[in-house]
């Protein structure tokens, strides 16, 4: 399968990366490692008229500690954040993306900016409350998670505008977890799901939250199941009971895989045991 | 519309500069320009990894990747393993385990098998059915696989240790 014919740029600079983007107009694409992009174009699902190959921009790989916060740079691969313990869910998250090839190609920035919401790191970010800095013609602007996902495949990201960093808060003392569930390696999540835990000092839950991949046309909170636990116990029959509601307020499309019915079952089942872990530690 | 594009790149060791059309996946490149046929076109959608080469030292589907986007890179294929003297271990090591029937998959298995030894030089057998999960065999059911990619593990490992204790005589 090949793409569409397409004009290719890869400048040196994000403020030529930038311009060269806005010349090319709306069909035009950034391009980081292309584990999203690419697929589509050679499916011709997607055809742009230009790529900007981000790759020579510099800056943009890097995984820094900020005022209680990670920065990671927006080129930054998921190979450099699998199973990094000190990241928290991104690092657990990263190392269940595909395989250790996709892996090796694919990007947080890339990841975030394509919107899937059966893909893993939207429900990590919205899970854990972060951000993206946008970069574009009229300057730089950040967008929460939770303003970040609007529908299927579309992000707040603007044509001409460029993804460079994500940050998301250490969440230090938080437990994590991401449960997934996929026939194959390579497969999207039918269901994935992120808890986060916060401990009291009492053994309570003193917060949690809980984010939904693949159960809706972006990734959700399943705030039923926060509710319901925040503020009390956190032994096995509290979580059984809150991951009982993970699919109140949902609406998973059936596909080829799963029928709507069985992604309610598995958000159900997965909620439970990422809640079970998340409160471990 | 799609104005060719210069590159320059590494394969094997061999230095090439080239003019390629932007669409021309790195696969193609390999295999139609380069007659590196070595490298296998199996699924062409990022699931198989009959395809995968090393990127800068690093697996990657080459069904996946631009060529243009290995501008400047190093590309090492299955046929740019060994560096030219005998089998690479993990060569040696499919051959006397078996771990091939067809072997369409076999050169994307093994050059994901030196990326996950790079990584890890003592996997387990799980950490190695993990570690290839980005690869599919239709033929073997991987058993013997896992077994040549142990095997070579050790084998690999025997010769740093070789080559460690002749540093310090």
């Amino acid at each position: 399968m090949i793409p569409s014919a397409f004009d290719y740029a890869a400048p040196d600079s994000l403020d030529v990366a930038l311009q060269t983007l806005a010349d090319g107009g709306e069909e035009a694409k950034p391009l980081a490692g292309g584990h999203s992009l690419l697929p589509l174009m050679k499916l011709r699902l997607a055809a742009p008229t230009l790529l900007v190959d981000l790759r020579r921009v510099p800056g943009l790989r890097s995984v820094e500690r900020e005022d209680g916060s990670w920065r990671i740079g927006a080129l930054t691969r998921h190979a450099d954040l699998q199973g990094r313990r000190e990241l928290g869910a991104v690092g657990e998250a990263t190392a269940l993306i595909a395989d250790q090839q996709v892996r090796n190609r694919g990007t947080i920035g890339g990841s975030l900016a394509h919107g899937d919401p059966a893909s893993d790191l939207p429900t990590v970010l919205l899970a854990m409350e972060g951000a993206v800095t946008v970069r574009g013609g009229a300057g730089t602007r950040e967008i929460t998670a939770a303003d970040l996902f609007q529908d299927y495949l579309t992000t707040a990201v603007a044509p001409g505008e460029i993804l460079t960093e994500v940050r998301v808060p250490a969440l230090e003392g938080w437990g994590h977890a991401y449960e997934k569930f996929s026939r194959r390696a390579e497969d999207w999540a039918m269901v994935g799901v992120c808890a986060l835990v916060q401990r009291g000092e009492d053994g309570s839950c003193a917060d949690v939250r809980v984010a939904l991949t693949n159960m809706g046309s972006t990734p959700l909170r399943a705030l039923a199941v926060e509710e319901s636990l925040r503020g009390g116990p956190l032994d096995d029959g509290a979580i059984a009971a809150a991951a009982e509601q993970a699919d109140e307020g949902t609406d998973p499309p059936g596909d080829l895989n799963a029928s709507p019915q069985y992604k309610r079952h598995l958000a159900r089942v997965l909620t439970r045991r990422a809640l079970r872990r998340a409160a471990e530690g | 519309m799609s104005t060719r594009v210069p590159i320059r790149l590494s394969v094997n060791g061999r230095a090439h500069e080239l003019e390629v059309e932007p669409r021309l996946l790195l696969v193609h490149l390999l295999r139609d320009q380069l007659g590196l046929t070595g490298t296998h076109v199996g699924c062409d959608t990022s699931n198989c990894g009959a395809c995968t080469v090393h990127l800068d030292g690093e697996a990657v589907k080459s069904c996946t990747v631009l060529a243009v986007q290995a501008d400047a890179a190093e590309v090492t294929t299955i046929e740019g393993l060994t560096g030219g003297d005998g089998l690479h271990p993990l060569q040696a090591a499919f051959w006397e385990d078996h771990a091939l029937q067809c072997g369409y998959c076999t050169p994307g298995m093994i050059m994901a098998a030196a990326d996950l030894l790079a990584r890890n030089p003592d996997p387990s057998e799980e950490e190695i059915r993990h570690g290839l999960e980005g690869n599919l065999c239709r033929c073997t059911g991987y058993h013997n696989i896992v077994r040549a990619v142990r095997d070579a593990a050790a084998e690999l490992r025997a010769r740093e240790a070789g080559a460690r204790t002749t540093e310090v005589v």
